[in-house]
């Protein structure tokens, strides 16, 4: 049994991301989706946190949100995937149950 | 799959509206069902028929419109919201006393029920918001 | 598959500062007519919406606080308030209003719908429900 956690907004604006990081269980995956995507950059004040508080789940960004912005997909944590919209989908068919942090 | 989504962020301004449509669109692609879409707080604006965005922008709501019209998805506006915001259907002008109504085709107004049976009767819920 | 589902509502933001906060009240007491196992997560500034002595007369907003204790009428008595949330924000459990409900299996004994509970136990509450509804 696990949970896909959904996070929107961007870590340097509220604590969102590390309280759901904070709240999953081994397991668990987090997909960071439109401004949300601002926590998977490796190299900013955060990384090292995002990473230490993602030990044991496994992190997503959406590629088109990223894309949007763009953020080079190399300038991502190693720690992180990218999926598209019907990666999104299989995400939230792979496991038990949708919580969006927002 | 049976997929539940709610939107819960007015269009244009947040982004909600728009990932919960490439959202939804690559649900059905995949051949999931997404029996309903449930729009609550300020995403009951989606539903509007009088917005008019800038010819070279998308339309949200026209979107939602065709994409539920194609795939039979049932679009309900919460009542509640709805009418704080002024989003009205015939009826619930009529019965308001009001001089308009601007619910868009393919949407509906009705009650928070809808949003907790959709939670019953969906494999998932996911939810769009701020 | 039985027809009852485990239903959280998760409440994250403060009151009155946006709409949130009620109308996730306003979901709960609609759903409590469908007879589900509901329970309501106060975390973050979600713990603010639980305080005592709310008094909204000089911004002309409706005080919805009192509803909470109302909750109880509903069959709506597990309320899980995270305790590190309320130490981050230099709260205790004597900062909230105090939430009763009558234990219709113990003769009607009246008892505390707040439940404090660690971050690591809120985590578990929320990964054994079916449907999170977050406000």
């Amino acid at each position: 049994m696990s949970t896909l956690h959904t996070v929107n907004k961007s870590p340097f604006e509220t604590q969102t991301l590390l309280s759901c990081l904070n709240h999953c269980r081994e397991g668990d995956a987090v997909l960071l989706i439109e401004d949300g995507i601002y926590g998977g950059i490796e190299g900013s004040a955060l990384s090292e946190i995002v990473k230490e508080s993602a030990a044991g789940v496994s992190l997503y960004v959406l590629n088109e949100d990223v894309k949007a912005r763009g953020i080079d997909p190399g300038r991502l944590l190693g720690e992180v995937s990218g999926v598209d919209y019907e990666g999104f989908v299989d995400l939230v068919t792979q496991h038990d149950r949708t919580q969006s942090w927002l | 799959m049976k997929i539940g989504v709610v939107i819960s962020e007015g269009p244009y301004t947040h982004q909600a509206a728009d990932t919960a449509y490439h959202f939804v669109k690559a649900a059905l692609a995949k051949g999931h069902e997404v029996p309903r879409v449930f729009f609550y707080h300020d995403g009951v604006n989606v539903a509007t028929r009088l917005s008019v965005p800038p010819q070279d922008e998308r339309n949200i709501q026209k979107n939602w419109t065709e994409l539920a019209k194609e795939h039979g998805i049932d679009m309900v506006v919460c009542i509640a919201a709805a009418q704080r915001r002024g989003l009205l259907d015939e009826n619930e002008a009529e019965r308001q006393g009001k001089d308009a109504n601007n619910i868009a085709e393919g949407f509906r107004i009705s009650g928070l029920g809808q949003l907790i049976e959709m939670g019953i009767q969906t494999d998932r819920l996911v939810m769009f918001g701020d | 598959m039985s027809d009852t589902k485990k239903f959280l509502y998760v409440n994250r933001k403060a009151p009155y500062g946006t709409i949130y906060a009620l109308e996730s009240l306003e979901v709960v007491l609609i759903g409590a007519a469908f007879e589900q196992d509901v329970a309501l997560a106060f975390l973050d500034d979600g713990v603010f919406q639980l305080t005592k002595g709310q008094d909204t007369a000089g911004i002309g907003v409706k005080n919805f606080s009192p509803t909470f204790r109302a909750l109880g009428d509903y069959d709506v008595n597990k309320l899980y308030v995270e305790r590190e949330s309320l130490e981050e924000r230099g709260l205790t459990e004597d900062d909230l209003q105090e939430i009763m409900y009558e234990d219709e299996d113990d003769d009607w004994a009246e008892k505390p719908s707040i439940r404090i509970v660690s971050r690591a136990e809120m985590a578990e509450i929320m990964a054994e429900q079916d449907v999170i509804l977050s406000f």
